[in-house]
């Protein structure tokens, strides 16, 4: 390089090895290059536009600083709570309540389902549908229902998309939801911690504070966790009214929802939607630190598994036979 | 550094105060907008055309985030698709430049030396495309103020994401201080201080090995995908970054040799092909023992490899990507092969294409998707990714590509000490 002339220029072909050309030329050129720089801004700023129509609808100030909802302290709570209320008012054209239902003391819940009973009818994956708000258009639900070839207890032989009557003879039926894991694989991972284990077992989601990675969702093992890929679409006279923050109020479009144990109604005493619907009685949920409890007796007398127990998630969702 | 240019031998004394540098510094970065936006009719319709396509692109994303991330073709059992396989696949683009920085400044090999800043400068570009399809890929991008350390809630260590985080802005940093102090030194016509890069290169070096890796550690350590679940990730990892960072500099070097008088000394593209024929052949043989560990033993780990290659009954959807991968790597290994392949550039210029093609497929599409299919339960989904990811996608590609034309075009004359504050007093020099 030393022997080249120093006013060859740069080398990478921008003229500069030119001769100085006028004045002229060179507003020309300023007055060109404004042009160009004004003609791509504009073009930008209409690319973006449904970006801007967007924020506007959907997005307030207050939303987009809403803290994590750890941080919130009782007003603030109240405040979003509110807020949420009238948003689903204004979006949906339904009148609901939003509380904040928390964990009781003493207490850590526990699912067992009987296998020997279930009857693959699917009414607990219905009945979740409906409690918790979930979009029609998809028929979403957080319990998939897996049809079982006897002989084999591996889910690689299970099936989720039977069409006949059941149940059918040869066949067993499993159905599948959070396990609300001791060790959740869902949790570690969050980049923002939107999602951690509650002091009574439920693994919840902040929907407002989730950013929509999905990376969760490729970390569980039981598909248990569902993307938002749109805005929710329910019927007004459909909604559920009975809402939480942290369970069944309908989420926000690009955020992760997942089974919350009906948090809303078991932190009041009650049972889960989906216990409720179950016309076998194949389904016992309760207190693990009750002695006296259901769930307990079926942990202390039945034989019962855990779903990929290889893989260390330690589950709080049973499973077992009866004989 | 080799102080080949003559006004940098002149100046020995490179003691400034702060003032001096306020107006210094804000020469350089005139000069640079200078250069970046003035060039010939070539240059102006090559950024005009990615414009065009990065515009595209945006409107595609604006849409997305309107309409939410149903307009793209994944699902709640295929969560990650094309966004995700190409931030995979450009970590490595990014981890490839130091295939340069190690001869250049372990080695002292002086012709990858001079053109070192080629591979510094690719690693900056490839990680502004990573950030972009990670937000791309983000259903909240107006929540992204939550990941930021102590603004939001970091869930680091325990996230591998918020490593990810730390490893790859941090290798951002890095880069965009080594070059950026290296330029200004070349702009001043003075040596640069070893003590102000000599650290932070070898610290690139390890931070280079670093963002590959974590990238890996966010698949391979999850229990519940077994196609994942291997310990061969983060090597693999690796080798494949550095088959593909060289073969793009290859490609790189000969188009700046043709069409700038920067001077490109043979041994940079004789030692990066060295190291592509090693790397490719390492890269194969990887695939072959974790295909071979998959279907002799069968089971669960098998499932998704035999659906990468053959596919499941009806559905065949990655079978294409993954034969057209997998012949596009051997036959770029068998052309590597070729006796003084860097004399034979038509030859080596197709191997380059068909590597960085057969890896983008491999880190890519062929990495990602098989992860989900099939799903936890066992269910079959196929994923194709939709037209809007597509545009999305170009336009990510486009912007990367403005950004490395961009910093190239700055960073040659400067480098190449064709203009610098000393000699041109400024300014003056190009009109």
């Amino acid at each position: 390089m030393e022997n080249q002339p120093t006013n060859s220029g740069c080398g990478s072909g921008c003229g500069c090895h030119q001769e100085p050309v006028d004045r002229g030329g060179s507003t020309r050129r300023n007055l060109l290059k404004g042009a160009a720089v004004t003609l791509g801004a504009a073009a930008f700023a209409k690319a973006l536009a449904p970006l801007a129509t967007w924020s506007r609808d959907n997005l307030s100030v207050d939303d987009f600083l809403q803290q994590h909802y750890r941080e919130l302290d009782k007003e603030q709570l109240a405040a979003v709570l509110k807020h949420l209320e009238e948003d689903t008012k204004k979006d949906y054209g339904a009148d609901v309540t939003i509380g904040d239902h928390r964990p009781q003391k003493g207490v850590k819940f526990g699912y067992a389902l009987n296998l020997s009973v279930c009857i693959g009818c699917r009414r607990c994956a219905e009945a979740c549908h409906h409690e918790n708000n979930h979009d029609r258009v998809t028929g979403n639900s957080y319990i998939r229902v897996l049809e079982m070839q006897k002989g084999s207890m591996d889910i690689e032989h299970g099936n989720a998309h039977y069409d006949h009557p059941v149940p059918h003879p040869d066949k067993f039926y499993m159905p599948v939801q959070c396990q609300q894991c001791e060790n959740p694989p869902c949790v570690h991972v969050c980049p923002v911690e939107a999602t951690w284990k509650e002091d009574d077992g439920i693994v919840v989601v902040d929907y407002n504070w989730c950013i929509g990675c999905r990376y969760c969702e490729a970390a569980c093992p039981y598909h248990a966790r569902r993307f938002n890929w749109t805005k929710p679409e329910i019927p007004k006279e459909e909604i559920n009214p009975n809402q939480s923050y942290l369970s069944n109020r309908i989420r926000p479009q690009g955020v992760m929802e997942k089974c919350t144990f009906c948090l809303h109604r078991t932190r009041e005493g009650k049972m889960p939607a989906c216990l409720e619907a179950c016309p076998t009685g194949a389904r016992v949920f309760g207190n693990l630190l009750d002695p006296e409890s259901e769930i307990r007796k079926v942990i202390d007398n039945k034989r019962v598994f855990v779903l990929k127990e290889e893989l260390g998630t330690r589950p709080s969702f049973f499973y077992f036979f009866d004989e | 550094m080799n102080p080949s240019i003559s006004t940098a031998r002149k100046s020995e004394v490179n003691h400034h105060d702060a003032k001096f540098h306020a107006t210094s510094y804000l020469k350089f970065l005139r000069l640079a907008f200078r250069l970046a936006t003035e060039g010939t009719w070539t240059f102006y319709v090559w950024m005009l055309v990615l414009t065009c396509v990065f515009l595209v692109g945006a409107h595609a994303w604006a849409t997305q985030v309107a309409e939410g991330m149903v307009v793209t073709g994944m699902t709640d059992h295929v969560s990650w698709g094309l966004y995700i396989a190409n931030f995979t696949f450009l970590v490595g683009l990014a981890a490839g430049g130091v295939m340069m920085v190690i001869p250049a400044y372990i080695y002292h090999d002086k012709d990858m030396h001079d053109t070192v800043i080629i591979g510094e400068l690719l690693a900056i570009a490839s990680i502004v495309m990573c950030l972009m399809f990670v937000v791309a890929d983000l259903g909240r991008p107006d929540r992204f103020w939550h990941m930021l350390p102590f603004i939001g809630k970091f869930n680091w260590p325990i996230s591998m994401l918020t490593w990810d985080v730390i490893v790859l802005n941090g290798y951002l940093l890095l880069n965009l201080h080594i070059c950026g102090y290296m330029l200004y030194k070349r702009f001043l016509g003075e040596t640069p201080d070893k003590r102000w890069y000599v650290p932070f290169v070898f610290l690139s070096i390890a931070w280079a090995i670093s963002i590959h890796t974590v990238t890996a550690f966010l698949y391979c350590g999850l229990g519940g995908r077994p196609f994942w679940n291997t310990a061969l990730m983060a090597p693999r990892f690796l080798t494949s970054a550095f088959v593909a960072g060289p073969a793009f500099i290859i490609v790189v070097l000969q188009l700046i040799r043709r069409m700038t008088r920067m001077n490109i000394g043979p041994g940079s593209i004789q030692t990066l092909v060295a190291i592509m024929r090693i790397t490719i052949l390492i890269d194969l043989l990887m695939l072959g023992s974790e295909v071979f560990v998959a279907l002799y033993t069968g089971g669960a780990h098998s499932t998704a490899i035999k659906y990468l290659f053959f596919g499941h009954g009806e559905l065949k959807a990655l079978v294409p990507w993954t034969w057209v991968s997998l012949a596009f790597m051997l036959t770029a290994a068998v052309l590597l092969m070729r006796p003084k392949v860097h004399d034979h550039l038509r030859t080596l210029d197709i191997a380059c294409m068909l590597a960085f093609v057969g890896i983008w497929i491999e880190k890519g599409m062929g990495l990602i998707i098989p992860g989900f299919v099939p799903s936890t339960l066992h269910e079959w989904v196929e994923y194709i990714p939709s037209a809007a990811e597509w545009k999305i996608m170009a336009g990510i590609w486009a912007a990367g590509l403005m950004v490395y034309t961009l910093l190239l075009k700055v960073a040659i004359p400067v480098f190449a000490g064709n203009v610098s504050g000393k000699t041109s007093g400024i300014g003056n020099q190009t009109k």
